[in-house]
């Protein structure tokens, strides 16, 4: 038993989407719509309560090198999931307890605590948790927790075929990543780099990236934010509301009572 | 064998065809196939950048949340300061019939928000699973402990308070009705307002943004909702519950030019689109218009005074109900906006 990360390397994907079907075949989960987005050939379009891993289909201008020489577009693509981050927001806003991290450092939704209030959902600075409209609950990636239990690698991990998803310890991971950057690097791959954000409010995560250009293309969020970082400010706005509240209550009561009392007296 | 086999080939065909038929037909039905059919057939690929994020597809999910959250937020307010008006009241020797109606506003809140709160849950029969821990670090966690005092504390006063009037006094009943009323005060403080909290502390940007501010906000839309159910009820001499509605309307305006003061494009939701006139709508009902009839009922006759405030009292209802909704819809409307969690920390 080990602390445990996905580092899902976009250089290596092919858009197989094998990740996807997968996750949905070992862990049940549902169709996520017959929709046509009309974007590239993504027609899932982001992460939710029915779609736990989720491949990006980053089409841009055409760049030398980048997915090819076609005129139209360049290709990368880029697997999701979730972030499992070392401060998770929808774990802390959890009420029920229902969210726990695991032994693996993975945080884990428990279907049979969850009541579906949804808090979760606004506490995900990723956009990762979604509330099923028809089950009632929010379901997101749980890391293959019931794989992971028996020493068995995540579904998803397990069927990429281009090991563009690795999965392992996650000292090894991160060291693992930097070697490959620095590879790309070497091959001219200049605009290779990880999405790693252990500097910002989440304090790291369990799932690392390696893109090429810009994260926001791949609307990875260059600052996440754990939201209960804001409860100090809430919560001291809260206190002072509530003081004055309370004085402003007692002084209007007091100074009407005292001058209802010296009235009565003065028309006796 | 060899009759049958094509004929099954081209059944199975048709099958397909016909659901491919279904899959289009449903696609168009939702609207998602005119983002194909928009461009003409050589119009340029849609791009992911830096700027436009992945195909300017929202990075943050919307709060889930129905129509039961915006109205407990307003609900919830005025219950709580209705609680803490009465309590006040009482301890200060008050008239009995404000203590009474204003307990009684309490303790319908007391019904009516646990019911908002739990039918809005994906799974309502398993709302208890809230009372299976109690974690300060989740504001829904200390609002739901919170609710439940206040809740228990402002239905034992009304209750007991109820008896005493009717049936006259005895120990057990003094007893009650002082524990429950020091409850609904105790809890109602933070009752009234600990809804700002709850939305401050998330990922969507208009509401973190204004963490500092929205419980003080939402503080005083409370206690302006609360005066002005009280005097609908009648208690329109009262010169504190003036005051105090006086305070409520004064804070509320200063709030509306505040946010409308505030550069930052994390608040848009708040003063653009619906959400923004919504807002608007609310924050001009709840400050300026009570702040105008309150003033104005302090001089002249006393019909003319009582009709003016009962103006007011509606006023601020009306204002705080919409301040909420706007809240709301402003969090989807700010969820929905792949800019803003794109930019770079402090951008």
């Amino acid at each position: 038993m080990s602390v445990t990360a996905f580092l899902t390397d976009s250089t290596l994907c092919i858009g197989c989407k094998a990740c996807e079907v997968a996750c949905k075949e070992w862990n049940g989960v549902s169709e996520d719509g017959f929709d046509w987005s009309g974007l590239s050939y993504d027609n899932t379009g982001s992460l939710g309560a029915s779609t736990w891993r989720h491949v990006k289909f980053v089409e841009q201008s055409p760049a030398p090198g980048l997915g090819g020489n076609a005129n139209e577009a360049s290709w990368t693509f880029s697997s999701d999931v979730c972030k499992h981050c070392e401060r998770a927001g929808c774990l802390e806003a959890c009420p029920t307890g229902s969210i726990v991290r695991t032994e693996f450092g993975g945080v884990f939704i428990q279907p049979d605590v969850c009541n579906g209030c949804g808090y979760c959902v606004t506490a995900c600075p990723f956009g990762v948790v979604e509330r099923n409209g028809k089950d009632g609950r929010a379901f997101k990636c749980t890391f293959c927790y019931d794989r992971q239990k028996a020493g068995l690698v995540p579904a998803c991990a397990k069927a990429c075929p281009t090991e563009s998803i690795k999965f392992g310890e996650i000292a090894e991971l991160r060291e693992h990543a930097h070697n490959r950057v620095e590879e790309l690097r070497r091959r001219g791959v200049d605009d290779a780099q990880i999405y790693d954000p252990v500097e910002s409010g989440v304090g790291g995560t369990h799932a690392m990236f390696i893109v090429r250009g810009d994260p926001r293309m791949y609307n990875l969020p260059p600052a996440p934010e754990v939201p209960t970082g804001y409860l100090r400010k809430a919560w001291t706005s809260s206190a002072v509301a509530a003081g004055v509240l309370l004085a402003g209550t007692l002084l209007a009561f007091v100074f009407d009572g005292r001058r209802a009392h010296g009235s009565r007296k003065e028309r006796r | 064998m060899n009759k049958s086999g094509p004929t099954r080939g081209t059944n199975l065909e048709c099958e397909r065809e016909q659901r491919l038929d279904q899959i289009r037909q449903q696609a168009e039905e939702q609207g998602k196939l005119r983002v194909v059919s928009g461009g003409p057939v050589e119009a340029p690929f849609p791009q992911a950048s830096a700027e436009n994020g992945y195909y300017q597809l929202p990075l943050l999910k919307q709060p889930p949340w129905t129509w039961e959250i915006p109205l407990y937020f307003f609900v919830g307010g005025a219950a709580g300061a209705a609680a803490v008006i009465g309590a006040i009241a009482d301890y200060t020797g008050a008239e009995r019939a404000l203590v009474r109606d204003a307990r009684w506003i309490a303790a319908a809140g007391s019904v009516i928000s646990p019911a908002l709160l739990v039918s809005d849950l994906g799974r309502p029969e398993r709302f208890l699973a809230m009372l299976r821990v109690f974690k300060p670090q989740s504001p829904m966690s200390v609002g739901v402990w919170t609710l439940l005092g206040f809740s228990t504390g402002s239905a034992a006063s009304a209750f007991a308070g109820y008896l005493r009037d009717r049936y006259g006094t005895s120990l057990p009943l003094r007893v009650l009705e002082s524990a429950g009323q020091a409850a609904s005060l105790a809890f109602g403080l933070p009752f009234s307002n600990y809804t700002g909290v709850l939305i401050g502390a998330t990922a969507i940007p208009v509401w973190n943004r204004s963490a500092a501010s929205l419980p003080l906000h939402f503080g005083a839309s409370g206690l302006g909702a609360a005066v002005g159910l009280l005097e609908l009820l009648g208690h329109r001499k009262n010169r504190a519950l003036q005051a105090l509605g006086l305070g409520a309307a004064i804070f509320e305006t200063l709030e509306g030019v505040y946010l409308e003061s505030r550069s930052d494009g994390h608040l848009d939701p708040i003063k653009h689109g619906p959400s923004g006139w919504m807002a608007r709508t609310g924050g001009v009902l709840a400050g300026p218009i009570p702040v105008l009839l309150r003033t104005a009922s302090l001089f002249g006759g006393q019909r003319r005074s009582q009709s003016l405030r009962r103006l007011a009292g509606w006023s601020s209802i009306v204002g705080s109900l919409a301040t909420r909704i706007a809240w709301v819809q402003a969090g989807r409307a700010s969820a929905r906006d792949w800019r803003l969690p794109l930019q770079q920390a402090g951008g």
